[in-house]
């Protein structure tokens, strides 16, 4: 090839799936997107080798022809962050979708190109500090109150500082500058971050507070901690998707970011109308408010299912470097892991297990390490953290494939969803046999000092009470239930009523779709105090069957379903059933 | 493609293999891109381009490459991507997989060509379903509730009834209120024999000239099965969201459809996935499950019935396993129902409509419908659990109310479930429930409420008294 032929323009030499290959690269840099074909789609570099350059394509490469023209952008991807964000839904490339349909109709076309966001949006800044002052990265230059009083903290970018010689404050359009610097620069509302780029920090910290998730069996039996990491790997049709909702919906975060990976289209469409219209249940304001949704279902382009998860976590770090509480609900990091997958094959890269490739592992470790609790760069002092909810879907349920072993290895918690239990419609259908949490001691004695000071002991005694179950059921299924002794079928019974009034929450009962830590724990007692009350009725002489069960569980389960004004009056009718639970008893 | 090319002409492939034709230095070649080819003697074959190289092309060939010498071919790359010609005037046609005429008249005119391969619906453009669908099959209609917009695949086994039962549900379908609808049936690779048992049920029922039909049968080209659903449900999306019609879409069958799938992923020597499935199935079964939904601001609404068949009735097989990621729900066929004479065999337990709330309550069927649901699966569940321990323990073993809900699930699946093909509406379905709920002391129904009850109290008693 002569050497005027290599300065060419670059030009596409083949198409493939969402892979392209193009020649006249030999300037570009790894990760830097650019446009290819006369649509002008969106690409990124994979690999360079002298001139050519390989290339994974965000959009739908149908069409896209031989020799058509390769024009780089100069950056990696990144996304634009700034007020609007919030309430916000946008594509696996950080597109707002609405924008999309305004330009392309129902359906999607690949070549649109849409601002995160809209730069001549105009709100209203406060400056913080005073003119003069000197700024370094992080530091919190002022407010800008976002839809439903969200106080959204505006930051000097990393990498930059300097001494501010003049503020705008007031009404500003997003593409104006709010400061200028002594050496000339300006800084504005928005900041763009590349998004495989963890954002930095001042310093991590322990994991030693509660994510209060409002559901009972995580809060009490599987908690996890703010800027923690779990796992909650199950075959379909076992509620990963209703559990990552309810956790958008009710956890205790000042902003949550769902990122639905590769899933499905009319769920999307479902949180979408659902979440403008639920209240979250702490302030009041629409849930839409606090979150922000990243949003690439299965039929969208694979490898932007892949960038969707990194879109995401910038998004959040972002809102933990104000000084916030994030969560991020990731559904589903095999989606993601299976795009890797797929690029990788395209590559012809060397597969590892299952066809996956070799760096699978590797990639969900950095992913898991940009959740956490940290100090944050810049004055004031503040903290903030990162929480990681990812749903893993393995192939016909078994847990040994790589992406969710990948996963384990690193994540702090497994809530382990079990076909078994969602068929008998034990919702949210953990196994809490096998789940686990590496922080529940830890939150179990944040919650003995916040709510109540026998948490941990109610824990223990209801994780034996299973414990106990597990193993007399295997007994009774040999022997039948009615060959049991009498304390091991109250036993039986009373592990049953766990399940359902503590384990079991109906994400659909608007009375208990939300539990707070007082009612959990509530409950918890309560089916304890039944068990404890049987006991001692048998102990004195009492059969199995001289105990009036039913009722009491009837009274539980209703208990449970009400309102939270009706709680203690649904308590006290409790306490009334088990201090009668044995008739015969009260002489 | 953003400008339409023109059409150019090679001679000699470089070679073939199987489905695949490999064409050396084809200018400008499109991915996706429609190709001929023509051999002296033999019709032409079609094709499309699936890997666009400066060096080295391949093509996917639709037909039969038997006979094929790659040497002497003449391949003509026509400039056009694959489009399905769609319009009303389809209605009561039958087409090929390819598009090509299957009744003897004229290839439809058509009204507008959409592109084969589709394009994701934007999900902010999407309504959430919630308009009731009234299969008049209790095991869906009461516990498995079907929404318009929803994708809900039948799980079968070999030799199980998906499609008698695909035909009960297509003809008691009817929209609620009258409504425009329409069926687009898309045949892949089953037998003659199978295609007939769904025709003749229909035609029976006279809505063949509200259907289109795309009938790629097991002896029709096996690569054909991979545009046959594509055409099918470019045809739906235009009766649905151009003439705002409720189409209904029937896919059968999903198998056949990844097998032809994993033959090219084979020929291509592509690094196989589980069971030698691509890697990518998902994501291409999703391509086309995800085209059901309803539009904002559009009368109509795409809905679809997928039938599979789990290879040796295992449902973590890649194909129900993958399905089942992305559909809205399945409806799961069980053999030991069928061999008892149950019709439909439907296994309420693996069974779900993920759709369900969103279609019952109050305004749509009745308000206490979920609970009955409830409480009717719990009982169910329990007495399926006691009859696996019946075969340990012996009936004598079981607890008196283990015993009751034996009693409970037999009856459940003689008189819920097994209906024939005699048609419920969603009341009768309810009644049915009822009725057998009454069997059954107060104790056991744990999920429903006093004040529900009370609304049931004489038919309780009188219950009651009988069963004493």
């Amino acid at each position: 090839m002569s050497a005027s032929s290599e300065r060419s323009a670059p030009k596409l030499t083949r198409v493939v799936g969402a892979l392209a290959e193009a020649t006249g690269m030999r300037e570009a840099k790894l990760n830097e997107l650019v446009r290819i074909g006369d649509g002008g789609l969106l690409a990124e570099v994979l690999r360079i080798t002298g001139d050519r350059a390989t290339l994974q394509v965000f959009e739908e490469t149908m069409g896209v022809a031989l020799e058509e023209p390769v024009a780089r952008e100069g950056e990696p991807l990144s996304i634009e962050l700034g007020p609007g964000l919030l309430g916000s839904v946008i594509d696996g490339i950080g597109r707002p979708l609405s924008e999309l349909a305004a330009l392309t109709g129902d359906f999607i076309l690949p070549g649109a190109s849409a601002p995160t966001l809209d730069k001549t949006k105009r709100v209203t800044f406060t400056p913080g500090l005073v003119e003069g002052i000197a700024v370094h990265e992080g530091d919190v230059l002022g407010t800008v109150v976002e839809r439903g009083g969200f106080e959204h903290r505006i930051l000097v970018p990393p990498g930059r500082q300097g001494q501010v010689t003049k503020f705008f404050g007031g009404e500003r359009a997003l593409s104006e500058p709010i400061a200028t610097l002594a050496d000339g620069s300006s800084l504005f509302l928005t900041q763009r971050w590349a998004v495989r780029r963890p954002r930095p920090i001042a310093g991590r910290k322990d994991a030693s507070r509660p994510f209060l998730t409002g559901q009972r069996v995580f809060d009490f039996l599987f908690p996890i901690a703010e800027g923690g990491t779990v796992a909650v790997p199950g075959g379909f049709g076992t509620g990963k998707t209703v559990i990552e909702q309810s956790l958008a919906k009710y956890a205790e975060a000042d902003v949550v970011v769902y990122i639905g990976c590769g899933e499905r289209g009319n769920e999307m469409a479902e949180v979408l109308h659902e979440f403008a219209r639920l209240k979250d249940p702490r302030h009041g304001r629409p849930v839409l408010d606090r979150t922000v949704l990243v949003v690439n279902t299965s039929n969208m382009p694979v490898a932007a299912r892949e960038s969707s998860v990194y879109l995401g976590l910038t998004i959040a770090e972002y809102f933990r470097d104000q000084g916030y509480r994030a969560a991020v609900m990731a559904d589903s990091l095999s989606r993601w892991a299976e795009a890797l997958r797929e690029i990788g094959s395209r590559l012809q890269e060397m597969p590892g297990e299952e066809g996956y490739p070799t760096y699978l592992a590797s990639r969900a470790a950095k992913l898991h390490e940009r959740a956490g609790r940290v100090t944050c760069l810049g004055g004031p002092q503040r903290e903030g953290s990162v929480t990681l909810i990812s749903a893993v879907s393995p192939p016909g349920g078994d847990f040994s494939e790589p992406v969710t072993q990948s996963c384990l290895r690193v994540a702090g918690a497994l809530w382990a969803l079990d076909p078994e239990l969602a068929h008998q419609r034990q919702f949210p259908a953990v196994d809490w046999h096998t789940s686990y949490s590496l922080y529940a001691e830890a939150m179990g004695q944040a919650f003995d000092a916040s709510c109540d000071p026998g948490w941990s002991k109610a824990r223990a005694e209801i994780v034996e009470l299973l414990q106990r179950d597990g193993e007399l059921r295997e007994v009774a299924s040999v022997v039948g239930p009615e060959a049991l002794e009498d304390k091991d079928r109250l036993l039986l019974t009373a592990a049953s009523i766990a399940r359902e009034v503590v384990l079991g929450q109906s994400a659909f009962d608007p009375n208990d779709a939300y539990s707070p830590p007082a009612k959990t724990f509530r409950l918890a007692r309560a089916a304890l105090e039944l068990f404890e009350a049987g006991k001692a009725a048998i102990t004195k002489g009492a059969g199995y069957a001289d105990l009036d069960l039913a009722q009491a569980r009837r009274a539980l389960a209703m208990m449970r379903d009400a309102p939270a004004t009706e709680l203690d009056a649904r308590a006290a009718e409790v306490s009334q059933r088990i201090a009668t639970l044995w008739r015969g008893g009260a002489s | 493609m953003s400008a339409r090319q023109v059409a150019r002409t090679y001679r000699g492939a470089r070679a073939a293999a199987g489905p695949l034709v490999y064409v050396g230095a084809a200018q400008r070649a499109a991915l996706g891109e429609w190709v001929t080819l023509k051999a002296k003697g033999q019709p032409p074959l079609r094709g499309q381009v699936i890997d666009a190289g400066r060096d080295l092309s391949v093509v996917q060939v639709l037909e039969d490459t038997l006979g094929l010498e790659p040497a002497g071919v003449e391949i003509e790359l026509t400039g056009e991507l694959a489009h399905a010609v769609v319009g009303k005037d389809l209605l009561g046609r039958a087409l090929s997989g390819a598009q090509d005429p299957r009744d003897g008249q004229p290839r439809p005119i058509g009204e507008a060509i959409r592109p084969l391969w589709g394009a994701p619906l934007n999900p902010t453009q999407r309504l959430p379903p919630s308009d009731f669908i009234e299969t008049g099959i209790s095991a869906i209609d009461g516990m498995n509730t079907l929404v318009r917009g929803q994708k809900l695949p039948v799980f079968s086994g070999p030799g199980l009834p998906a499609l008698e039962l695909a035909a009960t549900i297509v003809e008691n379908a009817r929209a609620p209120r009258g409504e425009p609808f329409a069926v687009v049936f898309c045949a892949i690779g089953i037998t003659e024999r199978e295609t007939r048992t769904f025709l003749d049920r229909f035609a029976a029922s006279g809505a063949l000239e509200r259907s289109v039909l795309y009938l790629n049968q097991a002896q029709d080209p096996t690569i054909e099965r991979l545009l046959a659903p594509r055409a099918a449900l470019a045809c739906a999306e235009h009766l649905a969201f151009v003439h705002g019609l409720h189409v209904l879409v029937v896919l059968a069958d999903i198998t056949h459809y990844c097998e032809a799938l994993r033959e090219v992923a084979a020929a291509r020597e592509e690094v196989p996935g589980r069971r030698g499935y691509p890697g990518y199935m998902y994501t291409d079964l999703a391509s086309l499950f995800e085209r059901a939904g309803v539009v904002k601001g559009k009368p109509g609404s795409v809905t679809q019935l997928p039938i599979l068949t789990m290879p040796d009735d295992d449902i973590t097989h890649p194909i129900p396993d993958l399905t089942g990621y992305i559909t809205e729900g399945q409806v799961v066929l069980s053999r030991e129902l069928h061999r008892r004479g149950v019709f439909p065999p439907v296994d309420v337990l693996p069974s779900l409509s993920r759709l369900m709330n969103a279609g019952i309550g109050k305004g749509r069927t009745v308000p206490e419908h979920r609970k009955w649901a409830d409480q009717l699966y719990a009982l169910y569940a329990r007495g399926r659990e006691a009859r696996m321990m019946v075969a340990i323990v012996g009936e004598a073993g079981l607890s008196p109310s283990d015993r009751r809900a034996l009693a409970l699930a037999e009856a459940f699946e003689r008189e819920l479930v097994n209906q024939g093909t005699h048609r419920r509406t969603i009341a009768e379905t309810l009644e049915t429930g009822w009725r057998l709920m009454d069997r059954v002391p107060r104790e056991d129904l744990i999920k429903l409420s006093d004040e529900l009850l009370a609304t049931r109290p004489s038919q309780r008693a009188e219950a009651q008294r009988k069963e004493a």
